[in-house]
């Protein structure tokens, strides 16, 4: 795929054209007063494709999740779901739309005052989808689903581990049968296993119910193993004049051999001249703390000697 | 350092002030419109399944008890305070009349409105709060649910209609509590604190308190529920809207309770002394 490699400014273009895509961005911007987190972004997502939006932190990718759901509204530009542009759309039209969405939290957003039950069911009952007892079955299929027994059922978020409420939310984002799933960082503060298990519950609803997935995340591994399509989004502030905020558009494959460097350093971890920045105080803000900054740095040093 | 000029001290507390005022304005003005949405979403869609009794019970049945308590102890520390300029006076028969009277119509809905606004509207926004911090009202709406029909209907619905009742309660006890001091510590009267009381204490009275107790109602759910929706991120954020929802809905009731003690005493003039001379 060539879009690795593209102009900056035709970036993202190339996958989709446009026409025929579930999801469609058009010059969409978002700025908090002063602040702009999103830039003129392009991003055709085709239906049945697994995106993974990468970047580092604060650069504006959850935004970019919330913007699609519709739970922020763009700044400017347009947001089309199949064709259809979401701020045409009144309250009800919306609300209708959502039904075609399956989000999952960063935390999983299980509702405290719930159970376990009442949370997967909880879409099916809010738009009467269902009769009591298909209810049930259907908490019960989704719930096998992501590989949890039927005595969660009665418990409160609260009595479960993070990998598992990871999974009730997932199991609460498909009970609808969507056709777009937007997880918002699936995989934070799980152990590796666990991180897997949620890759493979990812992997298997996109391969085998056809659904379109946008995956926020931080972690390579994921994002190689699950994704069809990587974009790399790049903080605004950071940006050269004139330079797209998506400054990789590609096949994992093609993460291996791009030249961009803060592509290549976000994918290999490396902190680079971030260090430089803490050091010399005000564009990081650690000036009263050059100890921190030397500490880090002396340490990076260390490991990369080993 | 050098002083700052006159102009520019000026234009400092000018900002300052003015910026103050643009927030205030502009928090009324947000606030307004979310009682708007609220009464909106109130009058044309049923509320959801399964909010609405568990909300009165939080808001009605649990806040009995301490309306109740503060109603009581209200009542005997008016007797307490009133007996002895009463008594110097020689007027301690009439001691009922006064408790009575600043029960039904100010203390007992000001008592309760208090504690609810204390003990539910603090916790709504606590609630509320949280959950806008970790995403369920952005789950809620992402579901196709929307929040403020889920979550600040039942709620205003709870406080709009047991406000009244609470307020009956801390009436009732107070006047409870004021008797049984007033006869059996300060040994008045039976007889001429109660015919005093039935004298001086008119239904008008009793309705004043129970027509300003649904403004405060309405006042408590929507600036708690406001201030959890619009709830800083972390622990402080929470503490904040918890805190801000009871010291705003304080100063907003006794505002509202000013107006309208001026209002009704307004209409009341304008009915009754129409009335009497007609007569």
């Amino acid at each position: 795929m060539s879009t690795a490699f593209a102009d900056s400014k035709t970036r993202s273009s190339n996958w989709s054209a446009g026409s025929g895509a579930l999801v469609d961005l058009r010059e969409m911007s978002l700025r908090f007063a002063k602040q702009t987190v999103l830039n003129e972004i392009n991003l055709s997502i085709p239906r049945g494709q697994t995106v993974a939006i990468i970047g580092e932190s604060g650069c504006g990718k959850t935004m970019l999740l919330k913007t699609i759901a519709g739970l922020i509204q763009p700044t400017s530009g347009q947001m089309l779901y199949d064709g259809v542009d979401t701020q045409s759309l009144n309250d009800r039209d919306m609300t209708r739309l959502r039904q075609k969405f399956g989000f999952v939290f960063q935390n999983a957003a299980l509702f405290d005052s719930m159970t376990i039950g009442q949370n997967v069911a909880f879409p099916l009952v809010q738009h009467s989808l269902a009769s009591e007892h298909e209810v049930e079955r259907i908490v019960l299929d989704r719930l096998a689903e992501v590989g949890l027994p039927e005595s969660v059922i009665p418990k409160r978020p609260s009595q479960l581990s993070g990998g598992m409420r990871k999974r009730v939310g997932i199991a609460r984002a498909l009970v609808l049968e969507p056709e777009l799933m937007l997880y918002d960082e699936p995989t934070t503060g799980l152990d590796p296993i666990m991180s897997d298990v949620i890759n493979e519950l990812m992997l298997s609803t996109g391969k085998n119910k056809g659904v379109t997935s946008i995956i926020v995340t931080h972690d390579m591994k994921s994002a190689k193993k699950v994704a069809d399509r990587v974009v790399m989004l790049y903080p605004y502030s950071r940006l050269n004049r004139g330079e797209n905020q998506i400054l990789f558009d590609g096949t994992p494959d093609q993460l291996d051999v791009v030249k961009d460097k803060r592509v290549r350093q976000f994918v290999e971890g490396e902190a680079g001249e971030r260090l430089m920045e803490m050091r010399r105080g005000p564009i990081g803000g650690f000036s009263e703390t050059p100890m921190l900054a030397d500490t880090v740095a002396a340490k990076h040093h260390e490991e990369r000697k080993k | 350092m050098r002083e700052p000029s006159l102009g520019q001290a000026l234009y400092d507390w000018v900002s300052t002030w003015g910026e103050l005022v643009v927030e205030t304005l502009t928090t009324l003005g947000d606030m307004a419109v979310f009682a708007w949405h609220t009464l909106l979403w109130m009058f044309t869609t049923k509320p959801c399944k399964g909010t609405v009794m568990s909300n009165f019970y939080y808001v009605g049945v649990l806040s009995l008890p301490v309306v109740a308590l503060t109603g009581t102890f209200i009542g005997m520390v008016l007797a307490v305070q009133s007996y002895e300029q009463f008594k110097a006076i020689g007027l301690e028969s009439k001691l009922g009349a006064m408790i009575n009277m600043g029960l039904v119509r100010e203390l007992g809905p000001v008592l309760a409105a208090t504690m609810l606004s204390g003990r539910v509207g603090s916790a709504m926004a606590a609630v509320l709060g949280t959950m806008r911090v970790t995403e369920q009202i952005d789950a809620l709406i992402s579901m196709g649910a929307n929040p403020i029909h889920y979550l600040v209907v039942p709620r205003f619905l709870a406080c709009l209609l047991l406000i009244p009742a609470l307020t009956i309660m801390a009436d009732f006890m107070g006047i409870v509590g004021g008797y049984f001091f007033s006869t059996v510590v300060l040994d008045i009267d039976h007889y001429q604190y109660l015919n005093n009381s039935r004298s001086f204490v008119r239904g008008w009275d009793f309705f004043m308190g129970i027509f300003k107790s649904f403004f405060f109602g309405a006042i408590i759910a929507i600036v708690s529920c406001y201030r959890g929706f619009h709830c800083q991120p972390g622990a402080e954020g929470v503490g904040r809207a918890a805190t801000t929802a009871f010291v705003y809905s304080f100063v907003l009731i006794l505002a509202v309770d000013l107006m309208l003690n001026i209002f009704l005493d307004a209409t009341h003039s304008a009915i009754w002394e129409k009335s009497a001379k007609l007569i």
